[in-house]
């Protein structure tokens, strides 16, 4: 790593100031250190988060959903059993995110902000797009893990985070704080719209920090589960993975999400899929055939064409377990 | 605000109050190794990846290798070579040497700081929790059996 200044505040107020073009936030430095290592991102100043305080920790308020503490590592979340009651698909999302040490570094907001894992992205020799180049070198190079549709900037990389599909199927939101206030957007509204062109995975501002995350009460009153495949069986990104969530009565689901991760630059709502089940009970025929709308306008590329089926599949599993059948 | 110099750094390892005075960049892996002299952590992977560089940050088994040192400052650094008391080693080191639980024994060190935390966790680990402990501690020999078997008569042995 090349040296830099160190900071680290106490409020968001003092890190807002301090954060902005080469002066980059870090919280469990899990994604960020391995970027400075790479080269890839090459900081004149950190400013750390881990000294501000109130932002650990979740609570649930009746009527004002479920608010999660940015800086929560990943593990506390993952085994806390009165959270996996509130919100079991978190538990679920992280069973295989990480090892146990990343889970215990790495924070809830980091995972959301967590950089793509293209290789040719994270290898300093290749100049491509999202770096300021001027080609994705995945379109016509080695694409096992890349993304089959939402590719409209000619950028290839796919949204790693598990979490981010699991939240974004319970239509969570993200606070975010800067010296001049407060905004809130959706989890799915973080991520930039690929159809932009811009060159940047999130819409995260110069100056703002992710202070929590929040679940509203209809997103709570969903079930919810995930599905992940991986390429070995211990922890591993993605390659393809499934949040779907729905409120479930008598078998019967309503307001269906349904969303993958890992096959487009952003969490991708299989919006077809969703409204062949929204309304209906689904038995293995039904899920069947919603699965089948999944993924309909995919382009993939030379490596990549196995993710379609699978992501079928997956989804034909989540319905199955959403409708309890 | 600290660096882009080296500045001093205050924390605790194996008990015991130590200070170095390193650059920001540098890991908690180089504190300890060049700084300390404490080589039971390893430098593989660097990247996050192997576990060979665990050790405990307040109780938490933790990759050194991808943790700031000036980030650890006031806080509480485990290593494994805090772990044997008056010439006696821990039982989970007792009880890898019983099951022969490494071939090479580069992972070793971080393999038993992740074991150690599991058991203070977890009085009872079932096979099961110990995979989990030590999914992160990547062994390339393929010593698991004999980790895993290790852990579990560690954890019978203190429950003794």
């Amino acid at each position: 790593m090349k040296p830099f200044a160190y900071a680290r505040p106490a409020t968001v107020a003092e890190a807002s100031r301090l954060l902005g073009r080469g002066s980059p936030a870090i919280a469990g430095g899990t994604d960020l250190l391995g970027l400075m290592k790479g080269g890839i991102a090459v900081p004149e100043r950190l400013v750390d988060l881990s000294g501000i305080e109130g932002l650990r920790g979740w609570s649930r308020e009746r009527g004002a959903g479920l608010r999660i503490g940015a800086l929560t590592p990943l593990v506390d979340l993952e085994e806390d059993d009165r959270l996996a009651r509130s919100l079991p698909i978190v538990r679920e999302a992280l069973a295989d995110a990480a090892t146990l040490q990343l889970k215990g570094m790495g924070t809830i907001g980091g995972n959301l902000l967590q950089r793509n894992r293209c290789w040719y992205f994270r290898d300093e020799a290749f100049p491509c797009w999202l770096k300021g180049g001027i080609r994705c070198f995945a379109a016509d190079g080695e694409s096992h893990y890349h993304a089959v549709v939402g590719t409209d900037a000619g950028c290839n990389r796919v949204t790693p985070s598990d979490l981010a599909p699991a939240l974004v199927a319970h239509d969570a939101q993200v606070r975010l704080a800067s010296a001049r206030g407060t905004r809130t957007v959706s989890v799915a509204d973080l991520f930039t719209d690929p159809a932009l062109h811009r060159r940047e995975e999130h819409t995260i501002r110069p100056g703002e920090i992710l202070t929590h995350v929040v679940v509203p009460e209809a997103g709570l009153q969903r079930r919810g589960t995930y599905r992940k495949a991986m390429d070995r069986k211990a922890w591993s990104f993605a390659l393809v993975s499934v949040a779907a969530a729905a409120r479930v009565r008598e078998g019967r689901l309503r307001d269906v999400r349904i969303v993958l991760g890992s096959v487009a630059p952003i969490p991708w709502r299989a919006l077809e899929a969703e409204q062949a089940v929204e309304g209906t009970t689904v038995d293995d025929a039904q899920a069947r055939r919603a699965s089948e709308l999944v993924l309909r306008d995919a382009v993939p590329l030379k490596d990549n064409a196995y993710k379609i089926p699978l992501a079928r599949e997956l989804v034909r599993r989540a319905l199955l377990r959403l409708a309890g059948a | 605000m600290l660096g882009p110099g080296a500045a001093d750094v205050a924390f605790e390892v194996n008990g015991h109050p130590a200070s170095v005075h390193v650059p920001p960049h540098h890991t908690l892996l180089d504190a300890l190794r060049d700084e300390l002299g404490l080589t039971g952590a390893k430098r593989v992977c660097d990247e996050g990846t192997c576990g060979a560089c665990t050790v405990l940050v307040d109780g938490r088994p933790t990759y050194s290798c991808m943790t700031l040192a000036v980030a650890c400052e006031g806080r509480s650094i485990e290593t494994v070579e805090g772990l044997a008391h008056d010439g006696q080693l821990d039982p989970v080191q007792q009880a890898f040497i019983a099951t022969d639980a490494y071939q090479c024994g580069f992972c070793t060190p971080g393999q038993i700081m992740s074991v150690v935390a599991l058991l203070r966790a977890n009085k009872a680990p079932t096979a099961e929790d110990v995979h989990r402990a030590v999914a992160g501690n990547l062994c390339r020999c393929g010593a698991y059996p004999g980790i895993v078997e290790a852990a579990l008569r560690a954890a019978r042995a203190r429950r003794r």
